[in-house]
């Protein structure tokens, strides 16, 4: 009989510790089709972050390394410098990106690391008992915000791909999401090209995937799909903010 | 043996090539500035990888990544910088990871100032980040232990799997002597926990500090301070001077072990029997060398360039057998061999 859905090999064969309706499962699912598809496993180095994904270093077949809380770009520079053959990614949340992170993010972004970053928003620290993160939209309740997000008081929520696609070091800046089936094979398509820029050398590649947080939300994991579409898309639209080799003149080498 | 005049810090730099390092990421900062400079000039023909850093954080954090993948790695900085990185120096230790840190002593705390200082010794040996750890700790005291520490420093830290650091200052990183760059003889270890890339031939490797089961990361510490066990035992490393028949012996490490000499020459050509006892490892420190000496002194005096660190170490060594006087320059103030002269006399015979 023709096998027609397998899990992904690189994915390893454990129980997820992930919350009920919670989207990572199907991130890391994409990462490993497109790892499989590409035939890296064995190539691969994974860095994770600090928060829910913490534990993802027992979910990828491939090496992996536990980063502290936002350095997952620096740990992964070190590892490209030194094995710039090998394909080297990072799995990150908004907190550990976008907050604590963001000297390491913007500088392996700038100084155009060929790495790939993908970057989990779902607008809250989901680990730690969903507090404020920095892409937490106004007006919604968090722990830290239990009156709703006052921009007065709290700052706007960072657009993470906008900014980086300010920089020349950056190759591809997309944002996609995975609440529905097309936008699935969408992050699909972006985090394969995020690997094929590596492959290529053409420089720094974010995918910044809109994800949910049911657990955190306080919303069933359909209500909390619909949130993302209603709430999440409009104010981080989905597309390509950059795409374009960053360092052209390698090109050919 | 070919010998160069070399400043200290170019000194340790060319010895950290030639140890086989793969990799430095820094961040600029005074007084070790040199280091960065003579890798990012050389470092590239040698086949390695130079990297300035957007911050210590980032820098020590690259280290991580890149001695995750088996390489020899390494990074520096001066007192407020090492601050910053004792982070990553945790994470480094609890993921069981070798690599090199240089601390260049300048004066504290705050930003202090950049002038020679020992006052990072409880850093150093102590402290350097969250949790039960220890580093190597190696204290030269000339240009020519730059270059000799640095490459033991790589071999101990791969031998047990953690950081070792370079505690030199401002002084050491400065000035410059003649030095001859030993023929390396050490072969690089198998590093089977690597993780760079499986290649589809073993398991994949992880590298991690998280343990979320108390009793599993116990264990974890428990045996590696198991293996710093092994290493009080067989590395602590001191330096005796004239100590056989002296009366008092003075200790100090690094650049003030030099100068304590002198004093204690001064001492001794007075007819004062005075000794000395220079740690040349902090940690692990050189307690039975300590105890040795507490045999047949009469009492010690620990000069430091700090306001008196090290001699809670001395005094446990010798479990407070003979008294531990101390004196101390602080904020970047080198101690002159007079000052310390007269400290000797104040304690001996008799004329306090």
């Amino acid at each position: 009989m023709a096998v027609v859905f397998e899990k992904p090999k690189s994915m390893a064969d454990v129980t997820l510790h992930y919350c009920p309706g919670c989207t990572h499962g199907i991130i890391h699912r994409l990462v490993c089709e497109v790892i499989d598809e590409m035939g890296i496993e064995g190539d691969t180095i994974g860095v994770c972050p600090v928060g829910c994904s913490v534990m993802a270093y027992d979910y990828f077949n491939c090496d992996m390394i536990e980063a502290a809380h936002g350095r997952a770009p620096a740990v992964a520079t070190g590892v490209k410098r030194t094995n710039p053959d090998k394909y080297v990614f990072t799995y990150q949340g908004d907190g550990d990106l976008a907050a604590i992170g963001t000297a390491e993010t913007v500088h392996a972004a700038t100084r155009g690391e060929n790495i790939v970053v993908i970057f989990v928003n779902n607008t809250t620290y989901g680990m730690t008992g969903g507090q404020m993160a920095p892409t937490t939209l106004p007006g919604q309740v968090t722990q830290t915000t239990p009156y709703g997000r006052d921009p007065k008081l709290m700052g706007y929520p960072v657009r993470v791909c906008e900014m980086l696609a300010t920089l020349t070091g950056t190759a591809l800046a997309q944002r996609v999401a995975v609440n529905s089936v097309p936008h699935i094979r969408e992050t699909k398509k972006a985090i394969r090209k995020a690997f094929e820029n590596q492959r290529d050398k053409k420089g720094f590649s974010i995918v910044e995937v809109l994800s949910t947080c049911p657990t955190n939300w306080g919303l069933s994991p359909v209500d909390a799909l619909k949130r993302l579409e209603d709430e999440m898309i409009p104010y981080y639209p989905l597309g390509v903010f950059k795409d374009e080799n960053a360092f052209p003149e390698k090109e050919g080498e | 043996m070919e010998r160069n005049l070399m400043k200290g810090n170019e000194a340790l730099a060319e010895a950290a090539i030639r140890a086989g390092c793969k990799c430095f990421f820094g961040y600029p900062i005074t007084p070790q500035t040199e280091i960065s400079a003579y890798l990012a000039k050389r470092f590239e023909a040698a086949g390695g990888v130079f990297l300035q850093a957007e911050s210590e954080i980032a820098a020590i954090n690259m280290v991580l990544g890149a001695a995750s993948t088996g390489v020899r790695a390494m990074t520096s900085s001066s007192s407020p910088g090492i601050s910053l990185k004792s982070e990553g120096i945790s994470y480094i230790a609890g993921s069981d990871l070798p690599c090199v840190i240089i601390n260049v002593q300048r004066g504290g705390p705050g930003l202090g100032g950049i002038q020679p200082s020992q006052a990072d010794y409880w850093q150093a040996t102590k402290a350097l980040g969250h949790g039960d750890f220890q580093l190597l700790v190696f204290a030269p005291n000339s240009v020519q232990e730059m270059v000799d520490t640095v490459i033991k420093a790589f071999d101990l830290a791969d031998q047990y799997r953690m950081p070792a650091m370079i505690l030199a200052d401002g002084l050491l990183g400065q000035m410059m002597e003649p030095v001859t760059f030993p023929e390396i003889t050490s072969k690089p270890l198998e590093k089977p926990w690597a993780t760079n890339g499986h290649g589809n031939k073993r398991e994949h490797n992880i590298i991690n500090s998280l343990y979320l089961q108390p009793d599993v990361l116990e264990k974890s510490v428990i045996d590696r301070f198991k293996r710093y066990d092994e290493i009080k035992e067989n590395h602590a490393e001191a330096e005796l001077y004239k100590t056989e028949d002296a009366e008092i012996v003075v200790t100090a490490y690094g650049a003030t072990s030099r100068v304590a000499k002198s004093a204690v020459n001064m001492a001794r050509e007075q007819g004062i029997k005075a000794g000395l006892i220079r740690p040349v490892t902090l940690w692990p420190f050189p307690v039975k060398q300590f105890q040795k000496t507490a045999e047949t002194a009469d009492k010690f005096l620990c000069v430091e360039m700090s306001m008196g660190q090290m001699i809670d170490d001395v005094k446990l060594a010798i479990n407070c057998s003979k008294p531990v006087e101390f004196y101390g320059r602080t904020g970047g103030v080198i101690p002159k061999p007079s000052e310390i002269l007269d400290e000797i006399k104040k304690y001996v015979g008799g004329a306090k």
